[in-house]
């Protein structure tokens, strides 16, 4: 080993590791993410701080009407159809390509499960199954024209983008509004979860997240592997139980306007986001085909080489999507408690993309977390429903919306070059 | 200089005759090619002698139109990636494919994942990973946990080259290996190739550099225009006729006979 002092500027690892082996030291976990953070990997940062300055400048702006339970509550609930959709998005941007008709596709979805329950007179789980499939179906097909015809992502979902609302049109037909009455359906976004019931949900979702966490430090504890250290994973346990304890309590509240009647609970709605969050999050982090997703979108002729089936991910992952955004569409019907020609159109694709790059999700592909989908609905559902709030004129809206997005997406690309610049 | 001895043992990988051509362009010409265990057999040639071409034959790329490919003195059909994986032949490419937004235990199982029902086993996969690096005697890794984006080329080089022994494979073709390092990261790869070698793998190492040759080869076979013009122990040349051979397809006795070497364009 001549010359091998000379090469170990990059840090005297000694030989088997034992760096690796070792648990790290609060100090360094903490040296560790301002490296990273500096490095350009700005994971959940730019989020969370935009929940808390949003939170804080709306706050100050409306202080009777903002922070009040009621439009706490409403704000999850507008958070959830975007934070679906955003979801799906994710899996999108993994792979460095883009769904331009997302949002379309939620519509479609949405009118197929209304048509179902208004004309057929279907039952609610048929009819939401139904407009679950329609949208794999469309997935299915959006990725068969990316993967194995070979056309750009952006020029597909583009002129799907046009097709599906006429799609949208023809499922509705002349009315241009069909309503969705079914009880089960608009219980989603209407409906509350008994107190109980929401406590026994948080304490379940706490105890599951520690137990997980836990269970890793030991194995990692067990086999001798790299670890964060004991009082790093109980801060990440404490800072979900406090979120999950806080959002609960402010939901168990009576918030009726009125004393006559009473408004208290989770709308399921949120319950239902948790689910798909853990669910997705489980399938991107915990198992091949998420890692392969994550190689196509680093480098797809690595995973190519590596015998991955590059095809097989790509239209799986527009499967995923679609139906993603066939449950988005649901939800905002629920919201609505109707579906019109004009469902999923408008600025419904921009706030969803929008909300995963804010979450820290790159455009650029091989970066991303599907919590970054909930973290970024939030900060996207702050703006829209604080400056409803505020009563700005809808110019204004558009504009600042729009801006946020230009924002969000100059941070990812100035976050990418830095990344390059520094070997991160 | 020593006088040339008969190769002990057989060869892991024998190329007889082997022929391969793209539309009326023949690229390889009768090629045979001896692989031994525990040797580093170094293969020169000029840009278009068929490098390239011949290693993606014997990869599966670009399956051979004739010849024979012998594996473990058996004649082996190589029709595609999968077959050459199987038969335990690794090939590290000169741009390497690693995934950037991966960290180093992921590239060196990916395709490949260990798990437990459907769980990815990230814990065996750490220590496997973290073995085969202490058994290659890598010291420039600080952590198995890193991004590959946060490595210098000498390191990718190394974490590349790991991925092949990771699977126990018997034969490791090494494109150009060291053709975008430094002085220090030269020295690093050059030392893991001869560890390769030592640990008892067949190694192809495909260099222009010389001296790199012939520092680590115990071997070497010189193409020129599609033809071998010599397999030889490295101990019966030196280098003014490796690059002969390389430029003019003869030196002395070696080579390509005079009425062949001229008759090829």
């Amino acid at each position: 080993m001549t010359g091998s002092t000379t090469v170990q500027q990059g840090g005297n690892a000694p030989a088997g590791f034992e760096n690796d082996r070792s648990e790290d030291s609060v100090a360094g976990v903490v040296r560790g993410y301002v490296n990273k953070i500096k490095g350009g990997d700005l994971g959940a940062l730019p989020a969370v701080l935009g929940i808390v300055a949003l939170t804080i400048f709306f706050f100050a702006l409306r202080p009777e009407t903002f922070l009040k339970p009621i439009n706490i509550a409403n704000l999850l609930v507008q958070a959830a159809p975007i934070t679906l959709l955003a979801m799906g998005l994710v899996f999108i941007l993994l792979l460095g390509d883009i769904d331009l008709s997302a949002g379309v596709v939620s519509g479609v979805c949405a009118a197929v499960m209304a048509q179902l329950l208004a004309e057929q007179g279907a039952p609610w789980y048929v009819a939401v199954l139904g407009a679950i499939v329609a949208g794999a179906l469309i997935g299915l097909f959006t990725g068969i024209l990316v993967g194995l015809v070979g056309i750009p992502s952006f020029v597909v979902t583009l002129a799907l983008f046009l097709g599906f609302q006429g799609v949208t049109l023809w499922i509705i037909g002349q009315g241009g509004t069909v309503s969705v009455r079914d009880p089960v359906v608009r219980a989603l976004t209407n409906d509350f979860m008994p107190v109980g019931l929401g406590w026994a949900l948080a304490v379940a979702v706490i105890v599951l997240y520690a137990a997980l966490q836990l269970n890793r430090w030991r194995v990692q504890k067990a086999r001798g592997l790299a670890r964060a250290p004991l009082a790093i994973v109980a801060a990440r346990i404490a800072v979900i139980a406090v979120v999950v304890i806080g959002v609960t309590a402010i939901l168990s509240v009576d918030r009726a306007l009125s004393a006559a009647i009473e408004l208290k609970g989770i709308p399921y709605a949120v319950p239902l986001v948790i689910l798909l969050l853990l669910v997705l999050t489980f399938v991107l982090g915990r198992t091949s085909f998420g890692r392969h997703v994550y190689a196509v979108g680093g480098n797809a002729e690595a995973a190519r080489r590596a015998g991955i089936n590059v095809t097989r991910i790509r239209v799986l992952v527009f499967v995923i999507s679609s139906s993603m955004a066939a449950i988005s569409g649901i939800v905002a019907a629920a919201r609505l408690s109707s579906v019109t020609a004009a469902s999923g159109g408008g600025n419904t694709l921009l706030y969803a993309v929008g909300a995963a790059v804010i979450g820290g999700t790159s455009l650029f592909g091989g970066r991303g977390r599907v919590r970054d989908a909930v973290l970024g609905g939030l900060v996207v559902a702050i703006i829209a429903n604080g400056l409803g709030l505020l009563g700005v004129e809808a110019y204004l809206n558009f504009i600042i919306t729009g801006g946020v997005l230009l924002l969000a997406a100059s941070v990812d690309a100035l976050a990418r070059r830095r990344a390059a610049a520094t070997g991160h | 200089m020593s006088v040339p001895q008969p190769e002990d043992g057989t060869p892991i990988l024998e190329l007889r005759g082997v022929d391969k051509s793209f539309g009326a362009i023949q690229v390889l010409h009768g090629v045979d090619l001896k692989v031994y265990p525990g040797k580093v057999t170094a293969l020169v040639g000029d840009n278009g002698a068929g490098k390239s071409t011949l290693i993606k034959s014997i990869a599966g790329i670009h399956p051979i139109d004739g010849g024979q490919i012998l594996f473990d003195g058996k004649p082996v059909d190589i029709s595609g990636p999968r077959d050459s994986a199987a038969l335990g032949i690794e090939v590290v490419y000169q741009d390497l494919a690693l995934a950037d937004n991966l960290d180093v235990v992921q590239n060196m199982f990916l395709g490949r994942e260990r798990k437990r029902g459907i769980l990815l086993d990230e814990a065996s996969m750490e220590q496997a990973a973290r073995d085969t690096l202490a058994k290659l005697s890598v010291r420039t890794l600080k952590s198995v946990r890193q991004l590959v984006s946060s490595l210098s080329g000498g390191q990718r080089q190394t974490v590349a080259i790991a991925k092949a022994v990771l699977w126990e494979s018997k034969v490791v073709i090494l494109d150009e290996p060291t053709a975008a390092l430094g002085v220090a990261q030269t020295r690093q790869v050059l030392d893991l190739v001869r560890r390769l070698a030592d640990t008892g793998h067949a190694v192809v190492f495909i260099s222009h550099n010389m001296v790199d040759v012939f520092e680590v080869a115990d071997r070497v076979a010189a193409l020129y225009l599609g033809r071998v013009a010599a397999d030889v122990p490295i101990s019966t040349v030196d280098r003014p006729q490796v690059i002969e051979l390389i430029t003019a397809g003869r030196s002395g006795d070696l080579g390509i006979a005079p009425a062949v070497a001229e008759g090829v364009i």
